[in-house]
């Protein structure tokens, strides 16, 4: 977008898409003060005892997988408000088709998947070819998901046999299965936006529809693979919940906030609401934020209501630490 | 004979031309709303009498308030997702104040008046001044406002409603000619459209707010004070999120899901309404009956026997297809 010439090393360095976003400093400065506040003020559980590590780990991996997804999304320019639905339909989708039945549980993430990919085609196609603005199609979507979803299921009916909680609980070796998809997906994601035609296509739709389109891009199918990929990182997210939970709930998506805490966390990690920049490194560090500060709060026994408090608030403001700078009016 | 026969029949067209280009005039969400308004009297034949139709108002009527509050916001190309939570925090904080104290009602409105302002003062500056784009700006104040009101009350409502309190949400004056007894929440409404109306298409505010809606830039250069109408944009919309949640209270009591997924409906109402979502156009009579006509739809689907879940199916049709009928329709323009 600027014209000013770029060093050739930070191109490299771009390309690889590996530089370090600015948003780790936040991490690291987050993590040492709420380190300090646990010594300081609760038992200091969070050196001392490395389940709690882990446990930080495995509650960022489903808004982490469905923040990479909204990633992709927020870079293509468009935004997807329905994962929490699309999260909450895979949930109890799961449950229901699985019925407790090792041998039901690979048809049963099949269908789950295609229904995902069905709802970003969907989503893609209102945004591109009916021209809706993406906030509201997404969440006219995430609307007709949720009322299909109340009226039509109960809470927990059926369940995923055991075979398939592995996904949530089991270890390879020292690490827990979980975090090894989370890790996974955020490396494919990474691939995907730094090394294929796609992703350069991703970042040129975004920065520019008009210029992308005058320049040969297919604009319309770029943002709706984005958004197909968005829903399936939604439905890999359900599917993760599910195991842990062993039966899923219509309320299990919406209750998380996994729609706005994953574009919160994709905007603390620098991906622009605007699109055409960003990237899943900084997604990553957003969501390991929210973790770490979810983990310093329980330690500190800080009250579920306030906790929602002070969750708006640190939304509005890492936010704000990023927008208050650009010279543009925000509407 | 052949020319005698068809000057008329000419005429007749030339009139049936000019009739359609007025009928082509009316904004399309009067004829939608006739349309579900017969659809429900058909199916509800109370509803059609003068009594049924004010008893339809007085449940609608705090709906449309809430839309008038967000076309201020939409109109200036911003959304106010925090009108929900702000109706639940007015419903159960005055239950807490008034703690069984007739007395205390209407400082109790006064107080959560001031909040409002607070709330939608702060809304506006995070925006204005902070430039965080009003989508996150006012999820974030939904989340603030919700966790501060049920730690404010610990959870779950405290104290009950008194009765002059809910007199605004669910009471009548009796004894009027014609009427008989006219709901009071009617009056709110009627009060709360003309001066809005004035306000939006009487006043340079109306104005400034369509033109920052339409192009802030553009509008700035040539003097607009672009913060402090999107600020006030804000404040009247939490201010009436305030009055309306005053009368849902009153017709509904407390409850801690008073304003659930409120602001949705109240995006959606002025989308019906005809307003363009990102600003620059709307009509502040256009969008109440974009709100009388969505509660006129639940009242359809409801005697249709749907289930209240797919209430928000059919919304978020509604929605989607508004949206995309305005851009369809624009671009042809073009």
């Amino acid at each position: 977008m600027t014209t000013e010439s770029i060093p050739a090393d930070e191109i490299k360095r771009s390309k690889l898409g590996i530089r370090i976003p600015p948003v780790y400093y936040f991490l690291v400065i987050i993590t040492v003060g709420g380190l300090i506040l646990d010594i300081l003020f609760a038992k200091g559980n969070i050196i001392s005892n490395p389940t709690i590590l882990t446990n930080i780990l495995i509650r960022s991996v489903a808004l982490g997988i469905v923040a990479v997804g909204q990633t992709f999304v927020m870079i293509g320019a468009s935004i997807d408000l329905s994962v929490a639905y699309t999260i909450s339909l895979t949930a109890v989708m799961t449950s229901q088709l699985m019925q407790g039945d090792p041998e039901r549980v690979p048809m049963a993430i099949i269908l789950v998947f295609v229904i995902g990919a069905v709802i970003g085609l969907v989503n893609g196609l209102i945004v591109t070819k009916l021209n809706v603005n993406p906030f509201i199609a997404t969440l006219g979507t995430g609307l007709i998901i949720a009322g299909i979803l109340n009226g039509t299921f109960a809470n927990f009916k059926g369940s995923v046999p055991k075979s398939f909680r592995a996904l949530g609980y089991e270890s390879l070796g020292p690490i827990p299965i979980s975090i090894i998809i989370l890790i996974a997906v955020v490396v494919l994601g990474w691939f995907i936006l730094s090394w294929t035609k796609f992703g350069a296509h991703l970042y040129g739709v975004g920065g520019s529809r008009e210029l992308g389109r005058l320049s040969g891009l297919r604009t319309s199918r770029t943002i709706i693979v984005a958004h197909i990929i968005c829903s399936l990182t939604a439905v890999l997210s359900g599917l993760f919940i599910v195991s842990r939970l062993g039966s899923g709930a219509p309320w299990v998506g919406p209750d998380g906030i996994y729609d706005l805490e994953s574009v919160a966390t994709t905007v603390i990690g620098g991906t622009a609401l605007s699109g055409g920049r960003g990237g899943v490194f900084g997604t990553l560090a957003g969501v390991l934020i929210f973790g770490v500060i979810d983990t310093v709060f329980n330690q500190l026994g800080v009250d579920t209501y306030l906790k929602t408090v002070f969750r708006g608030a640190i939304i509005i403001l890492a936010v704000a630490s990023y927008s208050f700078r650009s010279k543009r009016e925000a509407a | 004979m052949t020319t005698l026969e068809k000057i008329p029949s000419r005429q007749m067209t030339g009139i049936l031309v000019t009739i359609w280009k007025r009928v082509k005039k009316i904004p399309p969400v009067y004829l939608i709303f006739l349309v579900i308004i017969i659809g429900v009297s058909y199916l509800n034949p109370n509803f059609a009498t003068l009594n049924g139709m004010l008893l339809f108002l007085r449940r609608a009527s705090p709906l449309a308030i809430l839309a008038i509050g967000q076309l201020f916001v939409v109109a200036s190309g911003g959304f106010d997702l925090s009108q929900g939570s702000l109706v639940t925090l007015t419903v159960i904080g005055s239950a807490l104040i008034i703690y069984n104290n007739e007395e205390n009602s209407y400082i109790a409105i006064m107080i959560l008046l001031g909040i409002g302002i607070i709330i939608g003062l702060v809304n506006g500056v995070v925006v204005s001044y902070l430039k965080v784009p009003s989508l996150i700006a006012t999820l974030g104040m939904l989340l603030l406002v919700k966790g501060g009101g049920l730690y404010w009350t610990g959870g779950a409502p405290k104290g009950y409603l008194t009765e002059n309190w809910r007199y605004f949400g669910r009471g009548f004056i009796e004894n009027v000619p014609v009427f008989g007894r006219f709901p009071v929440a009617v009056i709110v409404f009627l009060i709360v459209v003309v001066i809005m109306t004035i306000l939006f298409h009487k006043t340079n505010l109306g104005k400034q707010i369509l033109a920052i809606g339409d192009n802030p830039r553009a509008s700035q250069l040539s003097g607009v004070k672009v913060k402090l109408i999107r600020i006030i944009a804000f404040l009247i919309s939490a201010f009436l999120s305030v009055v309306a949640g005053v009368m849902i209270g009153g017709y509904g009591g407390t409850s801690i899901l008073a304003g659930e997924g409120l602001e949705m409906q109240s995006v959606s109402a002025v989308v019906i309404g005809g307003a363009l979502l990102l600003g620059g156009k709307g009509s502040v009579p256009e969008v109440a009956i974009g709100g009388l006509t969505l509660e006129a739809i639940f009242s359809l689907l409801n005697l249709l026997g749907l289930p209240k879940p797919y209430r928000d199916a059919v919304q978020g049709l509604i929605i989607i297809g508004a949206v995309a009928y305005a851009a369809i329709t624009s671009k042809r323009r073009d």
